[in-house]
Formats: structure tokens, C-alpha cells, sequence
């Protein structure tokens, strides 16, 4: 179980032990010897880490045995409905379409199912990486997709609907869409669709709630999404409604790594003819009110089942029907407990991602500016690569990346590693500038008392440095906390993740929006506080007259 | 006061020194007796600070020799090697050294920069070192102001705190490099004071200075450096009063 694996980390990362070594001795005699037990503390940390690994390995080839039975199918549950998505009535509990799809098929497979939450963009590396054998998520059988993975046959079909403003033009065709501005999901059939219209303008969201959003405050006059989108965020909005015929057509496949999973690829195929014959398909599509003509013409099962769509309704009920202040109200308090776990992850990503770049920038600075000249080179292109290149591509290649190298990280050990490395090359510069502007005459006493140059860096010069560069480092420490939001491709839910799937749950931007900037804001006060704190203790002897 | 036999212990034998295309030193060789104090004066730029830093290798020699109490250095124009830092490192032991700007360490108070360097380099943590640095905080009249940071004190103190750090190695030797040049005169005094007294407790000093009337009034031997070279070397007695160089007497008329 590779994505759930932070908890080893916390443990041992916020071991009383630590904790003490970093704060409680005398406050930081020198800033040196702070310097010097961040850099235990990172060799700790790296320690944890390599524990991680190594227990990671070992869970890696449990898992091996273990897939035998499990199969662990990964999807995106946050704003995914009517697919796999977190039941507004209970945060805690994922429902949905291809939720329930999936439920019966294990009991169908015999096997049981694990499900891996993963961000949208992550789902295929994931895939690719080993952490999950199957996706479902609502992925098109397009031949683009089927060149990098391989699909089940389909289990369900839609077409693209067209969803405008009760109040707005009622653009019904694809012509008529020529001259307005058209929302849809990028990289779909439906953006594709839109595409060939050189005079619609094309607006591509990530989140279908974002698409809708949009059109309900009139930045765009339609939204042209699969089926099921269409009924559960357009025909449930009392704004907006469903217009015109179907357009195209749309699959939807289970996705596999691309040739490496045919025996589980035919057993899926097999429980899934077993389904359609069955009638499993039927009922829980029924359930959804999402059995289409289409769906009869795919399956050739024209049977008329006595099942209301209860999921739908009390989709819509809890959506529309709870609107006062009592009932939002219960539910932000509702939330607390989600994003107080998230603003926990979020909290130790960043403390130990800070941790490790104070410490190996520390180092970067010194090697670059005393070092000798091929290392000092070597630091100078580390420096500049990094902070050249975006932290949302250094993470998902030391995620996604190093597995094929042979390097598989936890997903926690993979964040705090790309964070901190890609901070470290920030806090070199910041060190470089701070090292410099310590005057060299501090230097000359240091070695005319006949110290050496290592001990007048460590004694005389590091210590001045570091204080200088304290206030910019609490801005970089702020900076990284929000930047951990990136780790959310890497399937830790943090902070911005969590407020993604409630806001999109419950069409709540704004009140979830504040409830979460309060969060980040709650958590980097504190160091805001101890950065000031610090800075008057270690800073004002010398900088300010008694 | 010096004795003639009072030996040797310190010379410097043709220093050369160039930065880029400037000659800095060509070719200044000095000798000190045990106890004296030797002034080094001459017009800004003559490369008296230069030769004073290469003495301790803070400056290192393009060619020459400098001994120290038994420890040799020589340079003939080839590469710094790692032998050659272990002799400095050597020759810094019996040689303590006061810049023009103090230069204490501001992160520290007066007490820790007088500890800091026996600390790290001698390894010295005992209440009897803390006492020893103590005691040198009250010869230089600081007594009162150990546990206070360096930005807090006036210049005098500060230089005075500075001799006091370079005297915690326990040289035998001190350099002084333009000491009271930052300081107004009566604060001055204060600084001079120390060094006086140190004369009379017979420590080795070699000043940089501008303070014509201390060089005369202090001194066991002048130096006149010009251009390079050293002009001439005296008695003060002699230097100011009778000087024998044309260059000399120049200067000495600007400045007096």
C-alpha cells in the first residue's frame, strides 16, 4: 500500500528526541550549532527516508504477492461526479457510478478492491509507476489514449450535451455555438469537438464544477461535456438545463499499463461481460438514471427495469435541497476534521522539505563560494537548474521518474524530497548573498587569531550570515508551505487538494475557500511568530545599542 | 627598554609583494628584537599595511623570508602549498594582530570574542581561561563592559576589546595596523595607553601608524618606508630629529 504511508514518517520525524535537539537547547547558543543539529536533523530525515525506502521495498514485494488477490484501481474523487466522488452527505464516504461499477465487480471477480486516490494528472504516471493496476475515471477510448495504455472494452457509453443558462442564448447545435465563448474539460473529446469550430471560443477547465461555474456567472454561454457531467452539474443547476441533441459519441474504458496486465485486463473484460448479461450494469447505471439508448444499443439489453434512480435523487436533494445558513454552517464544522488531516500533511511535508533545503543549501552556499572549482561549478549548475525548472515537473520526476531508474519513493518521502531540494537552491542563493556580505575583515581577525579558514567560516562568518538571511528565509518558509499544494499530483491530499474536492462537492468556493486560507494562514503565523522571535533574539545585540 | 643583546624575534628578509603590474614591496627587510616597539611610518600607500600583513601571512609574500621565533617561512615566487599553511598556521601562534577597524566579531560579546579563538583553536573551555580573559578585559579597562555586544562600545573600547582577543592567544608578538587611524585623539590616548603598557611588560610590538607623536614618544626604532622600500630605521631620537634621507625629511615636514 505504497500511497498511504506518511504515517511511519510523522512518527519518527516528530519524535520527542527531535524535537528536543532542534529547540529546546539553550536557544541556539550559536546560530552554527542550530545550523549544524538541522543538519542531524536532515541526516535523520534522509535516514527516515531510506527506512521508508527500504521498507517500501519490502512492502513492494508483499504487494507483489498480495496483487494476487487485491487489485488496487485508482481514480480522481474530488469534483468527479457522477463517477467516483465524495457523497456530499457524508464527505467521508465515496460513492458514485463507476464507484458502485467497481464494487460489483469485485464481488464478481471474487477478489477484493482497493481504491488509490490519485490527482487527474497523476492517474496515468501512477499507472505507469506500479502504484495501482487499473484506472477508471471516465477515460475516453480515444486512439490517442490507447497509444500509451490499454483499455477493457467499454462499460459505458454517452455522447457529448450541450448545457447552456435558462436566461442565456439557447445554443443548441454546434453551429450555433459559432462567435461564444464555450467551456469544456481540456484534453477531451468534447475540447476536440469544440476545436474544429475556429469560431467558438474555447475555454478548457481541469474541473467540471469549474466549467459550470463559469457558465452560471456568464463568462461562458455553454459548456459541451460527456452525458453524465451534463446531467449532474448542468441539469441539477436550477440555472441551467440541458439543450439540443446528443453529440458524437463517447466510451468509456478501464485503463491499464500499456501490455503488462493482459491476464487482469481478460478477467475485467470477462466480469464485465458477466455484468452486462447479468444485469448488474443495468441496475447500477439505473440507479444513476444514466442508462442510455446508447447503452441499449451497446449492450442489446432493451429491458425496462423497475428501479428508480435513487442515487440520483439523493444526489439532487442534497445538492439543492439544503441551502440555509444552519445547514452550510453544519457542514463546514462537518469539514474540520478533513482539514485538520490535511493541514497536518500539509504542515509536515513543508517542515521537513524546509528542514532538508536550510540544510543541503547551506552546503550549496558553502561549496559554491570556498569550494573547489569543480564542485563550486557543480553547485552553480544545481542552482540554476533547479530553480530554472518548475517544482511540478521536479516532482513528478522524482515520483513518476526515478521508479524507472530503480528509485521508488514513497509518496510522502518523494514530496518532502522534491521540495526540499528544489527550496534548497533558493536558500543557496540566500546563503551565498548572506556569506558575502559578512565583511571580509572577520575573516582576517578570525585567521590572524589563527583560526582556520573551516573555523572562521563556522565560527565567525556562518553565524553573522545567518541571522542576516533569517527574514528571507520565513518568506520562503511561507512560500514553501503553499507551494506543498504541488504534492497533491503525488497522491497526498493535502490542504489545496482537500479544498478542491469540498468545493467542487458542494459548488462552495467561497466559504470553503475562506475556511482553507484560514488553515494555511493559521499554520504559517506560528513561524512568522518564531521567525520574528528568533530574529530579535539572535539579530538585535549587535544591530541595535543596549 | 631594550639591550642591545636582547635577541632576535623577528625578521623579515627581502619581502616582495606585487598586485597585478603594482609593486607593492620591493624587497623590505626588517629585524625586531625581543621587547621592543618598532613604528613603521611613511606616506599613504608606501605598502606599510602590505608588509605588516605579510609578517603574519595574511598577505602572502610574493618572495622572501619571514622567522618568527623559529618558525621560517620563505617564498621564491612558487605556488602557496599546504606546508607552507601549517607554518603560518605555526608562526600565527606566537603573533597577535589589531586592524584599524577593530574587526570584533558583532554576533559575540567582548568576553566571547576574547574566548572565541582560544576556544576554537587552543581548545581551552576551563574557568581558568575565562578568568585569564577576564583579567585581560580589566588591563585594557573593559572590566565593566564583558557582557556587552561590540556595536554597544565606543571605538576606543572596541580596539581595546580587540587587543585584548589577539592577547588571549598569549602572543609574543603583536602587530598593530593603523590602531587609533578610525579614532579621534583623546579616544585614542586610550588605546596608546595599552600598548604602553604592554612595552613595559616588555611585549614585542610592531605599529602601522600615523601618530607621529606616539611613534617618536613610544618607540624603540622608526621605520621610514617609501615606495617599497624602507628608507630608514632609527631611534626616534635620531629618525625625527636627525633624519638622514632627503625623502625622509620630506615627509616629516608635511606631516609635523
Amino acid at each position: 500500500m505504497p500511497v498511504c504511508e506518511p504515517d511511519g514518517a510523522r512518527g519518527m520525524i516528530f519524535d520527542p528526541r527531535y524535537g528536543h535537539a532542534v529547540f529546546s537547547a539553550p536557544v541556539l547558543a550559536t546560530a552554527w550549532g542550530a545550523a549544524l543539529r538541522m543538519v542531524g536533523l536532515v541526516l535523520m530525515v534522509w535516514f527516515v527516508a531510506a527506512g521508508l525506502l527500504s521498507g517500501g521495498r519490502a512492502m513492494a514485494a508483499q504487494d507483489k504477492a498480495a496483487a494476487q488477490q487485491t487489485v488496487r484501481w485508482a481514480a480522481d474523487s474530488s469534483a468527479d461526479v457522477p463517477y467516483t466522488f465524495h457523497d456530499p452527505a457524508k464527505p467521508e464516504r465515496l460513492t458514485g457510478f463507476e464507484y458502485d461499477l467497481m464494487q460489483e465487480m469485485q464481488r464478481h471477480m471474487g477478489v477484493p478492491f482497493q481504491f488509490v486516490q490519485n490527482d487527474w494528472d497523476g492517474l496515468i504516471p501512477g499507472l505507469q509507476r506500479g502504484l495501482y493496476e487499473m484506472v477508471i475515471c471516465g477515460i475516453e477510448m480515444t486512439a490517442e489514449h490507447a497509444d500509451s495504455i490499454d483499455f477493457s472494452d467499454p462499460y459505458y457509453v454517452t455522447s457529448e450535451r450541450l448545457t447552456v443558462r435558462r436566461k442565456g442564448p439557447q445554443l443548441t447545435t454546434l453551429a450555433s455555438l459559432s462567435g461564444h465563448a464555450v467551456g469544456t474539460l481540456k484534453d477531451t473529446q468534447a475540447a476536440q469537438i469544440l476545436g474544429r469550430n475556429p469560431n467558438v471560443e474555447l475555454r478548457t477547465y481541469e474541473e467540471e464544477s469549474d466549467a459550470f461555474m463559469d457558465l452560471v456567472n456568464g463568462r461562458t454561454d455553454a459548456v459541451l461535456l460527456d452525458g453524465p457531467i451534463a446531467k449532474y452539474y448542468g441539469d441539477t443547476n436550477p440555472a441551467l438545463h440541458v439543450v439540443g441533441e446528443p453529440i458524437g459519441r463517447v466510451e468509456y474504458g478501464i485503463a491499464f499499463e500499456k501490455g503488462q496486465n493482459e491476464a487482469l485486463r481478460g478477467r475485467v473484460n470477462a466480469a464485465l461481460a458477466a455484468m452486462r448479461t447479468d444485469g448488474t450494469l443495468h441496475r447500477v447505471l439505473a440507479r444513476w438514471d444514466l442508462w442510455t439508448p446508447e447503452m441499449v444499443q451497446l449492450t442489446g439489453d432493451d429491458s425496462v427495469l423497475d428501479i428508480p434512480p435513487t442515487a440520483f435523487y439523493s444526489y439532487v436533494a442534497e445538492i439543492q435541497g439544503k441551502t440555509g445558513w444552519r445547514v452550510k454552517l453544519e457542514r463546514y464544522v462537518g469539514f474540520i476534521p478533513q482539514l485538520v488531516r490535511a493541514a497536518w500533511l500539509t504542515l509536515l511535508v513543508s517542515l521537513s522539505a524546509m528542514v532538508l533545503a536550510v540544510a543541503l543549501g547551506l552546503v550549496l552556499a558553502l561549496v559554491r563560494l570556498y569550494g573547489p572549482a569543480p564542485l563550486a561549478w557543480l553547485a552553480a549548475c544545481y542552482v540554476e537548474i533547479v530553480r530554472g525548472t518548475p517544482l511540478l515537473i521536479q516532482v513528478l520526476l522524482i515520483f513518476y521518474g526515478l521508479p524507472q531508474c530503480g528509485v521508488s519513493l514513497t509518496p510522502f518521502v518523494a514530496g518532502v524530497i522534491s521540495l526540499g531540494m528544489n527550496y534548497a537552491a533558493y536558500e543557496a542563493e540566500n546563503y551565498r548573498a548572506g556569506l558575502q556580505s559578512v565583511a571580509f575583515g572577520q575573516t582576517e581577525a578570525a585567521m590572524a587569531l589563527n583560526m582556520t579558514h573551516v573555523q572562521a567560516l563556522r565560527y565567525v562568518v556562518v553565524p553573522q550570515a545567518f541571522r542576516l538571511v533569517m527574514p528571507v528565509m520565513t518568506n520562503d518558509f511561507i512560500s514553501l508551505l503553499k507551494d506543498s499544494s504541488l504534492v497533491s499530483v503525488i497522491t497526498l491530499t493535502e490542504l489545496t487538494q482537500t479544498y478542491i474536492r469540498l468545493s467542487s462537492t458542494y459548488f462552495d468556493y467561497f466559504g470553503t475557500g475562506l475556511m482553507v486560507g484560514l488553515a494555511y494562514l493559521l499554520l504559517g503565523l506560528p513561524f512568522v511568530r518564531l521567525a520574528k522571535l528568533a530574529e530579535r533574539r539572535l539579530a538585535s545585540p549587535h544591530t541595535r545599542r543596549r | 627598554m631594550v639591550c642591545v643583546e636582547d635577541p632576535v624575534v623577528l625578521h623579515a628578509e627581502q619581502i616582495h609583494k606585487s598586485f597585478g603590474e603594482d609593486e607593492i614591496l620591493a624587497g623590505v627587510s626588517i629585524e625586531v628584537r625581543k621587547g621592543e616597539l618598532v613604528s613603521i611610518i611613511g606616506p599613504s600607500g608606501c605598502g606599510k599595511s602590505t608588509f605588516l600583513r605579510c609578517l603574519n601571512f595574511l598577505e602572502r609574500p610574493d618572495r622572501g623570508r619571514v622567522s618568527v621565533l623559529g618558525v621560517s617561512i620563505t617564498r621564491d615566487g612558487g605556488p602557496w602549498r599546504r606546508a607552507d599553511e601549517h607554518a603560518a598556521h605555526r608562526l600565527r601562534t606566537h603573533v597577535g594582530m589589531v586592524f584599524q577597524s577593530f574587526n570584533l566579531f558583532p554576533h559575540l560579546t567582548v568576553l566571547d570574542n576574547v574566548l572565541l579563538a582560544p576556544r576554537v583553536v587552543k581548545r581551552e573551555r576551563t574557568a581558568a581561561m575565562r578568568d585569564e580573559a577576564m583579567a585581560l578585559l580589566e588591563k585594557v579597562g573593559l572590566g565593566q563592559v564583558a557582557g556587552r555586544y561590540p556595536v554597544s562600545l565606543s571605538g576606543g573600547q572596541q580596539q581595546r576589546a580587540a587587543i585584548a582577543r589577539a592577547l588571549a592567544m598569549r602572543p609574543e608578538i603583536m602587530l598593530y595596523d593603523e590602531p587609533t587611524s578610525a579614532l579621534d585623539p583623546i579616544v585614542a590616548e586610550e588605546v596608546l595607553g595599552v600598548m604602553r603598557t604592554l612595552d613595559d611588560e616588555g611585549m614585542t610590538q610592531i605599529v602601522v601608524t600615523h601618530d607621529m607623536r606616539f611613534a617618536r614618544l613610544a618607540s624603540d626604532i622608526v621605520i621610514y618606508m617609501d615606495a617599497g622600500h624602507v628608507v630608514e630605521a632609527a631611534p626616534p631620537e635620531e629618525l625625527f630629529v636627525n633624519p638622514q634621507d632627503e625623502r625622509t625629511r620630506r615627509f616629516l615636514r608635511t606631516v609635523l
